[in-house]
């Protein structure tokens, strides 16, 4: 393949070649193999990939037109690669990160301190979507609340690592990571010969042990289930997946019924058998209809009462996504500071909040140039990006902003790095980010790397599948040990 | 095992039965319009199979081969495409159950349905349009048995596919009867042998018959045949045993098993004194009030279903 044309964007990082299109330290061996590989040699194998995604069955969910559509998993080949000794920073600052957030959402349901010593101001979470009432005077066990937590990362032209969000809801995409490292091996099996890279497939094992450790009823074999809204989802492929690789049982709401002794249990043909721990991926407001959405059917009526009395446990714990909110997220370094009185190990994007009322004028007058999130949304629903809007959007942005600025942060626009990607048979440059995900109950365990997402189109910053994104293989490349 | 994912399972079992039983149906029958090609009522008799009166008189105002077959092929209510694509809802939500081929398969099938449909409501494209569809059903069916443990799931799929089979062999033996035995349709007296060997051929059972009964085609034997065997697999007392030895392996299996064994003695009947008091009509009819008796049996000890008050007494 011809890396001669390959173009990195202006003030961008590009994670496997510098200006000149030399290899960057470590990367020879791989960039050289990119080279010497043959034309139709990579679209064979690119083929390849795409037969085994198809036979695989990996898909994603998009629903539209009333009919539901199992699209393929659009993967690209080239791996992305992280050394380890970087690695290892990244790891401790988002450990050190996940620890702190934890301590901030029992905090904020229990003694309140962090809003008494005026850190974080009360206003805050009495406006935020995701505080639960009826979580307050809870302490799950291990005071754990996010036991599943994807963070999403990004580089920035110097090169540092950025925070840019934090999901700690029911983060997605963790199999698609799995799958796709299972796919490289395949259609790139020389490369694992040359490097040394680290596994990735233990998630499932580790995945069961963490939900293992929170189960109220200490034993061997809890019973394990994950709860799915079912298959309209568009990650049920993902629950599946997880479920049949934990071998835990993939329930939906009406699998579930709570008795009179406020214990769950689930209908099975040999009748009622008791649960100890629900990996739910239904948002809270499903929940529990008695508590929460009188009309969602994808939930168990009396779950929070059983959750409440400590009968069985919920990862994520209920309320736990006040810490997903993207104004709570520009406080998460001055929790770390409160909590844990050290520095924060990773940065967060720089953000404005808009609730601010000297922040809020400098974004008003910026905003061309500047990003603008709503505090709750995921899946990069609701953004503005300054550049590309139209001036109606742009007014229209303002005059949000000034009817409901709790409701909005903005930041810099970060010009994610680049990774050589395989475009129409050539390899160009594409926009990348990372998704670690971080387990923590009696341990913390995290992902040797994470799901790489990637913008296809050429020179996009939205990584999101359902708006043409794509993904990678994450290698975190050992470091030689020195003799 | 979850009782949503084993009613899934049944329903599997059932509705690829379904398909197969349908496109046999309607091949046979299709065959044997050109041997009698001045018996018109063949298709009305066809839409009675299925019970789908009221729903056929719904979308179509004449009977006629055309309306028939595109009803049994490509409607909502009792047609392959129908029962496929149920088949494939149901199978799509236990892809971790079930032998990711048989996901596959199902799901090819779906697409060919989808895609060739057209072709089977012509006279020159429905025999190989329906022949596609049986092998496609018994290669799944194969392709089960060869794959897929002895557990519970496969014990539902069984379990579905015994009970659906059991009820469209009453049907076409009933249909059949009516046929010979009602008054209204002299004209199709003089064709006694053709058309109890048509009842037969829809089920598979000529060459078994054959080998079993060494004599011509008779009304009686056939009912025997059909009703009574037990090593044929689609006569009633076979696909019943098979129900029994399934429910056998499952838990909570009493009251199932009790419905089972009262229908088996309600098959032993006599058949032959009935056949000449002409209340075969009603003796079928039994059959399969039992026959509904086991699937609720089915559905409230393995499924979680409340029994309903109406059908109770209907059993009762």
């Amino acid at each position: 393949m011809d890396l001669k044309n390959y173009k990195t964007p202006p003030r961008v990082y590009d994670e496997m070649l510098t200006g000149g299109n030399r290899a960057r330290p470590g990367l020879m061996p791989l960039v050289s193999y990119l080279r010497q590989m043959k034309d139709a040699n990579m679209a064979e194998r690119s083929r390849k990939a795409e037969l085994a995604i198809r036979t695989m069955g990996i898909t994603f969910t998009v629903y539209s037109e009333g009919e539901n559509i199992d699209r393929e998993w659009p993967f690209d080949i080239i791996p992305r690669v992280i050394h380890e000794a970087e690695w290892r920073t990244i790891e401790k600052g988002l450990s050190q990160r996940l620890t702190a957030l934890n301590l901030f959402i029992t905090d904020i349901y229990n003694d309140e301190k962090i809003i008494k010593d005026k850190v974080v101001p009360r206003e805050l979470l009495r406006s935020s979507k995701d505080f639960r009432p009826e979580c307050r005077g809870m302490k799950p066990l291990f005071n754990t609340w996010a036991h599943v937590c994807g963070s999403d990362l990004v580089r920035g032209g110097d090169g540092t690592i950025y925070v840019l969000e934090d999901n700690l809801r029911v983060p997605s995409g963790v199999s698609y990571m799995l799958e796709n490292r299972k796919i490289s091996k395949q259609v790139l099996p020389e490369l694992f010969e040359q490097h040394d890279i680290l596994p990735v497939d233990d998630y499932p094992t580790q995945l069961f042990d963490t939900l293992s450790s929170i189960s109220p009823r200490p034993g061997d074999y809890p019973e394990i289930v994950v709860l799915t809204p079912g298959i309209y989802n568009s990650a049920y492929f993902e629950h599946a997946y997880l479920a049949q690789r934990m071998g835990a049982e993939l329930v939906e709401g009406s699998d579930l019924v709570v008795a009179e002794d406020d214990c769950v249990y689930m209908k099975t043909v040999e009748g009622l058998s008791r649960v100890d721990v629900i990996y739910r991926r239904i948002d809270d407001l499903y929940l529990d209809p008695e508590v929460f959405n009188k009309a969602s059917t994808l939930g168990v009526p009396g779950l929070m009462r059983a959750w409440q009395k400590g009968n069985v446990a919920l990862a994520n714990a209920p309320g736990a996504g006040v810490a997903d909110d993207k104004v709570v997220y520009t406080y998460v370094p001055d929790m770390i500071r409160y909590y844990l009185n050290e520095d924060p190990i990773l940065p967060n994007v720089p953000s404005y909040m808009c609730s601010d009322p000297k922040h809020q004028k400098h974004v008003i007058q910026n905003l061309e140039n500047l990003v603008v999130k709503p505090a709750n949304e995921s899946g990069g629903y609701g953004m503005y990006i300054g550049p590309t809007e139209t001036k109606r959007r742009t007014a229209e942005m303002k005059r949000l902003i000034k009817s409901n600025p709790r409701n909005y942060i903005a930041q810099p626009i970060i010009d994610l790095s680049t990774v050589p990607t395989l475009c129409e048979g050539t390899i160009q440059a594409r926009h990348v980010d990372l998704r670690p995900f971080i387990l923590s109950g009696s341990k913390s365990y995290i992902t040797a790397g994470g799901l790489t997402r990637v913008a296809l189109v050429k020179d996009s910053l939205i990584v999101n599948s359902s708006q043409g994104g794509g993904s990678k293989d994450t290698w975190i490349l050992a470091t030689p040990e020195k003799n | 095992m979850l009782s949503r994912v084993a009613e899934k399972m049944y329903w599997f079992g059932r509705y690829i039965e379904r398909a197969e039983n349908t496109a046999r149906i309607i091949n046979v029958n299709t065959s044997l319009i050109m041997d009698l090609p001045r018996v018109k009522h063949i298709w009305n008799s066809l839409i009675e199979i299925t019970g789908c009166e009221v729903e056929f008189q719904n979308r179509f105002t004449v009977i006629d081969e055309r309306n028939v077959i595109k009803f049994l092929l490509l409607d909502d209510f009792h047609s392959i495409r129908s029962a496929v694509s149920n088949a494939r809802e149901n199978a799509r939500t236990t892809r971790e159950i079930m032998p990711t081929e048989a996901w596959e398969k199902t799901n090819e099938l779906h697409l060919y349905i989808k895609n060739s449909g057209e072709k089977g409501l012509t006279r020159a494209g429905r025999h190989e349009f329906l022949s596609e569809i049986i092998n496609r059903c018994n290669q799944l069916t194969g392709l089960l048995a060869g794959s897929m443990s002895d557990n519970f799931g496969y014990n539902f799929i069984k379990l579905g596919r015994n009970l659906e089979r059991a009820d469209m062999t009453t049907r076409i033996t009933d249909v059949g009867c009516l046929n010979l035995l009602d008054d209204t349709r002299v004209e199709l007296q003089n064709y006694d042998n053709i058309l109890w060997m048509n009842v037969l051929r829809s089920l598979t059972g000529y060459q078994m018959y054959r080998q079993n009964v060494q004599d011509r085609v008779r009304g009686e034997d056939v009912v025997n045949f059909l009703l009574k065997n037990r090593q044929f697999p689609r006569a009633v007392a076979h696909c019943l045993s098979e129900a029994l030895n399934c429910s056998e392996l499952l838990p909570h299996h009493d009251q199932t098993l009790r419905t089972i064994g009262q229908a088996i003695r309600t098959v032993d009947t006599d058949v032959i004194s009935l056949l000449k008091e002409s209340k075969l009509h009603d003796y079928i009819d039994e059959i399969q009030l039992e026959l509904a008796a086991i699937h609720n049996s089915i559905a409230t000890s393995w499924f979680g279903h409340q029994i309903s008050e109406d059908l109770l007494e209907k059993i009762e």
